[in-house]
């Protein structure tokens, strides 16, 4: 768990060393290979501002997520939370409740956020695991964002142009849902470093016990995580239902899947207590790549689901015979 | 994880009237029973046998899984890819059928391409076995299912059903009454309850799920155990295409999705608990019809699909937050004495 405290300071040695940088190193490789491949068609703006705009969701998600993985929790409600606050916030849009953009996506986060309190208390106080309550409540939030809708869709004329334009415009030449994945990252990066509660929340993660024991309050921290994610959750259905122009049940269908994958490519464990928002970051670019650079490689269509499997399997393999070798060096000089 | 340090392994309690009340199998009976009152009440057909036959065949495919599914929770693993791999066994069971004309091959292709799977489940969660099961079978899932997917494209694969005796697999009947896939469900949750609860197979798969640490200590050979599960998973997934196959004639990239959920939810119901080391073998088989049949007396009232979602759902975190409620209430009581 700890091995920078075994590491010789060296700070080029650890900067080579960090999970971040091998992971950046694949990445670079990957954007070489694929821009080599497909004749000079991958880094040109537009691919870029399409890949970026496309996967800003997925990539918000994947910070709540990582909040949840440290603290050793799983949540696989995540896109079914997009979808159920997403589609809230259309249908009262619709009705006419909601006549402003701003407001829509305060209320999607709203909702979202109940919906992620909801969890925490099942998980902290009802001591239901994680996997299981996020499982079950995966089915209520889906059939919800079916059910009040009455198994209908919102479409896109129903929805105000500014909440549609939102998405499709840009500020300082980036688009404004890439700037919320700016500024989430900014945000969780240093709330997770540099405050109190987020260094409480690794160590609730790495030993729940001991964090106990020196008096943090373990339920709060859960209640709390999963109430951001619900709200990061919220923010992710406002991002999704104004860059798609409408609102269905099954939005963001298998998200989740896609979320963790990006959180675990990132270095976050799934036993809690480790990984950071920036390897997050990488994680969520490199599924985003991954995703949208096979057809351009011009490997057909339906090969790319295997291969994204595959890829994300070799991704994960990688990364343990990366920290296998660690430990193993970290043990020699020990024994000097 | 710290919170299993104090779990006892096997205890025998003394017999208590109360306790057998308490346990987990009474409730779950209790919530079987009203469910089957609350169907009575709605359908008068509800109880004619070969109805309720049919409906039990309905929901055997998924049944089938939860078996096995109830190992690898116990060993405090989870299988994500059940779904993909039957998808890609009944796949192969179509190909090989159609290219050779001749269905034991496609069966025999679809079995050993389900074995294949689960074996490349187990040999990657052993030989890496610091990694988390549920990305390791997230990826293989989407692998399975994607190479179905490369396979049929958007096209489907099917014809099976021109084999009579194929399509009796699924809609054949013992005395023109029991459905043949019941039977095998029956025959095989006694052997997976008698593998679980009285050999020393079953014994071990508890101590590893207990702790794993402790369990290799103590001479269990836990890589074995969970290649042999995660194969049997494999082969079981197998069983469930074939009898996917025979039920509907026709494969496409999309089949058996959520089935690795709904077999999870099943177990977990039955009260197997995913942290391992914790459930029976009665129980699951409980709650497999329990929800089976709860989505057939939903679906009576005309409850669309996404609504019985609803209830399942909830239904699921209530009775698994029962216990919590019930110490809750039980320290409630005895600070008022």
């Amino acid at each position: 768990m700890n091995q920078k405290t075994l590491r010789k300071p060296g700070k080029i040695g650890e900067l080579f060393r960090s999970r971040e940088a091998s992971l950046l190193l694949v990445m670079v490789l990957l954007v070489a290979v694929i821009q080599w491949r497909s004749g000079g068609l991958f880094l040109t703006g537009d691919v870029i501002k399409n890949v970026t705009q496309n996967y800003a969701h997925t990539a918000v998600l994947a910070f709540g997520m990582l909040l949840v993985l440290l603290i050793g929790g799983i949540d696989i409600s995540i896109g079914a939370t997009l979808a159920l606050s997403g589609m809230a916030t259309c249908l009262m849009m619709r009705d006419g409740y909601i006549t402003n953009p701003l407001v829509a996506y305060l209320f999607s986060m709203l909702v979202g956020t109940v919906c992620g309190l909801v969890i925490g208390l099942i998980v902290s106080k009802g001591k239901v695991i994680p996997i299981i309550a996020t499982l079950g409540m995966q089915y209520v939030f889906r059939g919800l964002a079916y059910y009040i809708a009455g198994y209908d869709w919102v479409a896109s004329d129903e929805l105000l142009p500014g909440y549609k334009s939102f998405a499709w415009s840009s500020f300082l030449g980036i688009n404004n849902l890439v700037w919320i994945v700016l500024i989430v990252f900014v945000v969780m990066f240093v709330f997770l470093k540099w405050t109190g509660f987020g260094r409480q929340i690794y160590a609730a993660g790495s030993n729940p016990e001991a964090a106990r024991i020196s008096g943090i309050n373990i339920d709060r921290v859960k209640i709390i995580v999963y109430g951001i994610n619900g709200t990061i959750g919220g923010l992710a259905g406002a991002m999704a239902t104004s860059l798609y122009g409408n609102a269905q049940g099954s939005t963001a269908m298998g998200a989740e899947m896609d979320v963790i994958a990006a959180c675990v490519i990132g270095g976050v464990s799934l036993n809690g207590g480790q990984g950071n928002a920036f390897g997050v970051l990488l994680g969520a670019i490199t599924i985003a790549i991954i995703s949208k650079s096979l057809s351009l490689v011009g490997i057909d269509a339906f090969w790319q689901q295997a291969l994204k499997g595959a890829i994300i399997l070799v991704a994960v393999l990688v990364n343990v015979l990366v920290q296998r070798n660690v430990a193993r060096r970290a043990l020699k000089r020990r024994d000097i | 994880m710290a919170t299993k340090s104090g779990r006892v392994i096997s205890h025998k309690s003394e017999f208590s009237l109360a306790k057998l009340f308490l346990r987990w199998e009474a409730l779950l009976i209790l919530i079987f029973l009203a469910v089957n009152v609350m169907n009575i009440c709605l359908s008068p057909y509800y109880l004619n046998a070969y109805n309720l036959f049919t409906n039990i065949n309905n929901f055997m495919n998924t049944a089938i899984i939860a078996l096995p599914m109830a190992f690898i929770l116990l060993l405090g693993d989870i299988d994500l890819s059940v779904g993909g791999n039957v998808c890609l066994s009944a796949t192969m069971l179509g190909i090989v059928y159609n290219a050779t004309d001749n269905i034991w091959l496609g069966i025999a292709a679809c079995l050993a391409t389900a074995t294949l799977c689960g074996l490349l489940n187990g040999v990657i969660l052993t030989k890496f076995s610091e990694l988390a099961p549920m990305i390791v079978t997230l990826a293989t899932n989407i692998i399975y299912r994607g190479l179905s997917e490369r396979i049929l494209g958007n096209g489907s694969t099917g014809g099976m059903l021109n084999v009579s005796w194929f399509s009796k697999i699924f809609y054949g009947r013992l005395f023109n009454l029991i459905p043949y896939p019941l039977i095998v469900f029956a025959v095989l949750a006694v052997v997976f309850g008698l593998v679980m609860h009285k050999t020393a197979f079953g014994r071990r798969m508890f101590a590893i799920g207990s702790n794993k640490k402790a369990a290799a200590y103590a001479g269990v050979k836990v890589d074995k155990i969970r290649l042999l599960v995660f194969t049997l998973t494999g082969f079981m997934c197998g069983l469930s295409a074939v009898i996917y196959c025979s039920k509907l004639g026709s494969v496409k990239s999309d089949v058996a999705d959520g089935f690795d959920l709904e077999a999870i939810s099943m177990c977990v119901l039955g009260g197997i608990s995913t942290a391992g080391g914790k459930g029976t073998m009665v129980g699951a088989v409980i709650a497999v019809f329990t929800v089976g049949l709860l989505r057939y007396g939903l679906g009576l009232i005309n409850l669309e699909g996404q609504t019985i979602r609803i209830i399942i759902g909830a239904l699921l975190i209530c009775v698994v937050m029962f216990p919590t409620i019930r110490d809750a209430v039980k320290k409630l009581f005895a600070k008022k004495k």
